[in-house]
This record gives C-alpha cells, structure tokens and sequence, in this order.
C-alpha cells in the first residue's frame, strides 16, 4: 500500500532522495506501525518527537501499535517550537 | 541592583522632559516592563481618552533583567491604549534598543502631549532633548534609522522609530528598532505618529548593575545552560526560527487560510522554514542567509534573508537586495496563508516593507485576506482597489497592497484601518477575524481549542504571546494535552496568561519558557533586584498584571460581550484535518474561566479578587 511520509527540521536526512519538500509517497507493507516505518527509514526513535497521523498525535506508547492504512500521512519532528 | 531607578518623563506638548525616581513600591507589586508601565498607564491616563489624541500617553519600558547578561535580556515594552484595538496595549520587541535605554540610565520613558511638530528624541545619558524631525518625516524607518545616526555622527545609537504608516496612523503600524526588530501589535506606531514623534536614538554608556552579583552570575549561568541542553531552545529554534511552525500547524489542521475559509494551506510547505533553507532553483541560494540574536540571546532565533534578485518584487530595487529581517512564522502565515500566497520570495519582500515603513505584517496580511473575501463577494471592485485585482492568490495583489499602505496611498488608506474598521464599512463586519478589533495570528481556533479562549480573553485583543497555548496542544511543553477538547482549558489558559505576565515584565524573552520554568527565572530576578521573588511571587505578580490590564479595558467600556469569537469559528465547521466537523467551543470554556479568575459573570474582577492580589 501507499502512504505519504513526511520527515521535517533535522529529520529531512533522512528522507529518500525522490522525496520532495520534505514528503515521498512510500511503498510500504499492510498493517506496518509507525515505528516499523520510521525503523526502516533510519529515524532515530529518539529524535521523533512530535508524531502526527493523519493530523492527530501519536504518544510515544501508541507508535508500535498505530498500524497505517492506505492513503494515511505520517508527519515527524524532532522537538521543536515557535510562535 | 537591576534598575537604575529612574524613569524619563518626555511632555511633547510643552517640549520638556525630567527625570523622577522609579515607583519601587509598584516595582515590587508589577515588577517592570509590562506590567509596571501599565500600572503607570492605569494611574496616570483615563482609559476613555481618544488613544490617537494628546490625552494618551506612550511608555517605553525595560525589565530588571534588561540590559543584564541574563539570556534574552534585551527585551523592552511599548505600552499605551492601542489605536486598533482601544484596549490596552503592550508590545514586546527584542533587538538592541532596550538595552541601550537602560545603559543610558533609564528604566523607562514616558511620553505624554502631543508636539505641534514632527521631532524625534535623543537620549544620550542624561542629555535628552527633543529636535526638529522635519528633514526625516515622511521618510521610512531604515532612513530615518540612518539619518538619526549620521547626523549625531554616532553608528552605535539605537534607534526606534516610525515609518510613513506611523505618520499616517495606520492602525496597525509598529515602531521598529534595530531595523526590524518590531513593537508590532496593536497599533503602537500610530500613536508615536499622532504625537508627531518619529524616532528615539539612545545611546548609554553605563551599565547595569545587580542586587548580588555571585547570585546573579550563578542564576543566570544555571539558566543559560538550561538553554543550550534543550533541544528546542538549544538547537531547534536557532536552526529553524518559529517559521519550522508552518508544517507543524498546517499538518495539525490549525491554519488559517484565505481569511479563515480553511484550516489547511496546500501551499504551506513552500513557505515554511525547510523551504526557507532550500537553494531557489532560481539562483541556486538560499532565502534564509543565517540566524541572528538579540542582546544577550543565547538562542538566536531570528531570520536573515535575502531576497533574489532577479524576482519581479526588486528587480531594479537594490535596495532590497541587502540581507534584511526574514520571515518569521506568524508574518509568513499572515502574508501567506490568511491570503493565499505561497511565492517565498514575495513574501519575504512584503515582510522587508512591513519593517521598512512600521507595519505589523500580522494584521497587515490578516487585513489583505479579509479584503479579498470582499472582493470576491463582489463588495470591493476594481474601481476601489485602483485597478488591482485583490483575489485569493494573487501575489501581486499583496505585494501592491503592502506599497500602498506603507505610503498610505489610494485603497492602501482603507486597508490601513484594519480588517474590523474595513470589512464593517463593507457591511460584513462577521467576515473580520478579529478580536477587540486585533487579527487573530497564526493559529485557528477550531483546532487549537485553547487559543480560541486565548484570543477572546487577551487583554490587547487576539494574540497568541498572551497565553500560548499551543505549546502544550500542539507541542506538548510542559505537556502534551489533546487540542481539539474544551475540558481543562480554561485552567491552562490561565496559568499561562500568569506566567507570561510575570515573563513579559522581566526583561526576558518569552520564548525561553519553552525550557525555562519560572523556577529557573525567579533566582534570575531574585539576584538582580530588591525583593524576595520567588516562583509564587511571580505567579502572584503576573495574576496581579493579567486583572490590572483588564480593568483597565472594562473601564474603557469593554465588557464580557467584547470577549467572543467572529461567528466564523462559532458556526462554520472546520472542513478539513484532525478538526474537520468541529468549530470553538468558546462558550463551554468561557463560563470556566471566569469562575477560575475570581470575576464575576459579567467579565469583572470581583472585590474578594481584587482584596487578595492586593490591588
């Protein structure tokens, strides 16, 4: 299935080179959580502060349990702020 | 100890200013900065006065911790009754002036009456006079901030000063220092321009000296490195700048867009701060040049860009070709999403002119959108615009529209009103995304619940630097609550209008309570000034600020019925994102919130509350 992966700030290294203004669609395996994702692309789990799906925060004992579904978009920052 | 004790009292209608002891009873009761200016103000002028007429009166105010090496100790406040708002108002700016004016020994200054003539004010030391302005009026701030130091022949001034939009009493005008630090909000540079005052150049060659200097060295060394191990404070906002938010919100579904009809830009990404950081395929550079601090800032948030030159805004324009203040979130919201832009680089040129000529570039993109839901409603057309077609989108409709009201030419004079003033003359006032008459900033209501009670409460109309609590809804600092629930905000909403009263009459930045708590700012003020402060104390004093501001406006004539929403974020569901289906909940959070503050349910503190903060 396909799903949109959106790593910003310090995050964007590790985006695929095909990625474009810090979003790539991503081919990626039915039912795989969010950390699975973020594993396989190189995130450093401890980097991953703000983890939105779909627009809605992911609390760090939810993103093993989250499972994505076609169509869904997944935004991740490290600690940030700014007003 | 970290005042100088002295205040500077300016009387333009008579052309004398004098010098008098700081009040150090109000000190310890309001601190300083905003809240001890706006003690000055409450005692000292009717509320009621015409804020645009002589009877008001313009206060420049530091913090103890001014001028200190405290981390973001550069802060100063200007405080008056806002033009835009008729409320009471205090903006906050950063830079180098505050300093200087505590350097010089001064506290703070005090400008009352109105001169019969444009003048400007220099403050070298003691020596303070009133000089002819007349070579400068009518020219903008960056040669009115040159002109000033040329002719004292002195580059280490600091300057302060209107642009034309001051002159001409745009109601949302700023004063700007340094450039393009900016006093933004409320209308401030309006009324330095009805008192005919185009500038203050400071220059002092003291310093500033504190109550228990081993205390004070420790405290502020223990707080400066609090701020380099947080990875916001630390390495987030330096590398990013606020404009990081851009991505953040608009994933969240919280940005206001073309005049709050969306809470999602599609054009957002390109405006945010990875685009900032992004070679232009242009010319293959960056906008953002590089960060940059204000006194004593061990953060260095801001943003320094430089526009290309080849793009249609400066093209023959070397003017703007120089590195210049950049794209902070809530302008590049303002300039961008509230109207629908998404071209950088024009964005950037507009926030050049907003701090060329004195604009607040939030209520000035704030306006434009509000206009542009006018013109396409058919209620302004060509022949009001002056042939401009001012459509959702349109870069050069914003780019036009920020030349015109810099000069206050042609439609450029009713955007200057404000969007409130603006879209009533139109006969739809419920298209004004305003509070108290401010535009909203960067955030919507829908989804942030708690920043719709921000908004409606905030003692100088809509702002986010009141209460901001999207740090938590959004952010999770101090911790993370749910942004799309009304329960517990009122309490949050309350604790951090407090907090920020007590930060923003320090001398600090407030954007270090993103790692600081007021447990690391209580030893800070505690070793710089008499007095036992405390973290209560602080809580105290900042509760004591938050029901003195509000008093001050209920007797302006505002009541609990000014404290609403535009019936936009009542009634029409946010359309798209985690808030889709929902709008404020205002009502349900309001009620709370009195009870909470000890006001009654008509919005006024109650004697019981006004005995226990001992005001």
């Amino acid at each position: 299935m396909k799903i949109t992966m959106k790593l910003y700030a310090s995050l964007g290294q590790h985006l695929p080179p095909n990625a474009n203004r810090n979003e790539v669609v991503i081919d990626v395996a039915d039912g795989i959580s969010i950390l699975e994702i973020l594993d396989n692309h190189n995130v450093p789990r401890e980097s991953c502060h703000l983890v939105l799906l779909n627009g809605v925060f992911q609390a760090p004992f939810e993103r093993s349990e989250s499972r994505l579904t076609e169509g869904d978009h997944l935004a991740v920052w490290p600690p940030v702020a700014g007003g | 100890m970290g005042w100088t004790g002295k205040v500077l009292r300016v009387d333009l209608t008579n052309g004398t200013s004098t010098s008098e002891p700081l009040n150090m009873e109000w000190a310890d009761k309001y601190l300083g900065q905003r809240g001890l200016a706006s003690k000055y103000l409450s005692e000292e002028m009717d509320p009621k006065a015409d804020a645009l007429g002589p009877d008001n009166k313009i206060i420049f105010a530091t913090g103890p911790l001014t001028g200190t090496c405290a981390s973001t100790g550069g802060r100063y406040s200007v405080i008056t009754k806002g033009p835009l708002t008729g409320a009471i108002a205090c903006s906050n700016s950063g830079g180098y002036w505050g300093a200087e004016l505590k350097f010089a020994g001064w506290d703070m200054v005090i400008i009352e009456g109105q001169s019969p003539k444009p003048v400007y004010l220099t403050i070298f030391d003691d020596d303070v006079q009133i000089r002819d302005a007349s070579e400068v009026w009518g020219k903008s701030v960056w040669e009115a901030d040159a002109w000033v130091k040329s002719t004292h022949q002195d580059p280490m001034m600091h300057v302060a000063a209107i642009g034309v939009a001051g002159e001409n009493k745009v109601l949302y005008s700023a004063i700007v220092n340094d450039l393009h630090r900016a006093a933004g909000r409320s209308g401030v540079g309006a009324v330095l321009g009805s008192k005919n005052l185009k500038a203050v150049g400071v220059r002092g060659t003291g310093g500033v000296s504190v109550k228990d200097f081993k205390a004070f060295m420790k405290a502020t060394n223990d707080g400066k490195k609090v701020l380099k191990d947080n990875a916001v404070t630390g390495v987030g906002l330096p590398t990013f700048g606020t404009q990081v938010l851009m991505n953040v919100i608009n994933e969240s579904g919280a940005l206001p867009t073309r005049n709050g009809r969306d809470v999602q830009f599609e054009g957002a990404k390109d405006i945010s701060a990875e685009a900032m950081a992004e070679p232009r395929k242009s010319d293959g550079k960056p906008n953002l040049l590089t960060n940059q601090a204000c006194f004593s800032c061990t953060i260095a948030c801001g943003r320094i860009s430089k526009i290309d030159e080849k793009h249609y805004t400066v093209q023959n324009k070397p003017q703007y070709w120089q590195a210049s203040g950049g794209l902070e979130y809530e302008a590049a919201w303002a300039l961008g999403a509230a109207t629908g832009v998404s071209d950088l680089e024009a964005l950037t040129y507009t926030n050049f002119i907003c701090n060329e000529q004195g604009i607040d570039p939030i209520s000035f993109g704030a306006t434009v959108g509000a206009a542009m839901e006018l013109y396409e409603l058919g209620l302004i057309d060509k022949e009001k615009t002056g042939g401009l077609e001012l459509v959702f989108g349109s870069t050069e409709a914003l780019t036009t529209a920020v030349e015109l009201t810099g000069k206050a030419e042609g439609f450029g004079k009713e955007l200057g009103l404000g969007s409130a003033r603006l879209t009533a003359k139109y006969g739809r006032p419920e298209l004004a995304m305003t509070v108290k008459g401010q535009e909203f900033p960067a955030y919507d209501p829908r989804g942030v619940q708690g920043m719709g009670l921000t908004y409606a409460t905030s003692n100088r109309g809509a702002c986010h630097l009141r209460s901001y609590t999207v740090s938590s809804e959004i952010m999770g600092v101090p911790e993370k609550t749910d942004p799309l629930v009304t329960e517990g905000k009122a309490a949050l909403v309350k604790a951090f209008q407090d907090a920020t009263s007590a930060v923003d009459s320090s001398g600090l930045c407030v954007f270090t309570t993103f790692a600081w708590t007021l447990d690391d700012i209580a030893p800070q003020v505690d070793a710089a000034i008499p007095g036992d402060w405390t973290t209560e104390k602080l809580l105290e004093v900042g509760e004591r600020i938050w029901n003195m501001e509000r008093m001050f406006n209920n007797r302006a004539g505002f009541t609990a019925a000014d404290d609403k929403l535009p019936e936009r974020m009542m009634k029409d569901a946010a359309k798209t994102g985690p808030a889709k289906g929902l709008v404020s909940g205002l009502d349900k959070m309001l009620p709370e919130y009195y009870e909470l503050r000890g006001w009654t349910p008509e919005g006024v503190p109650t004697n019981d509350t006004i005995d226990r903060l001992a005001m």
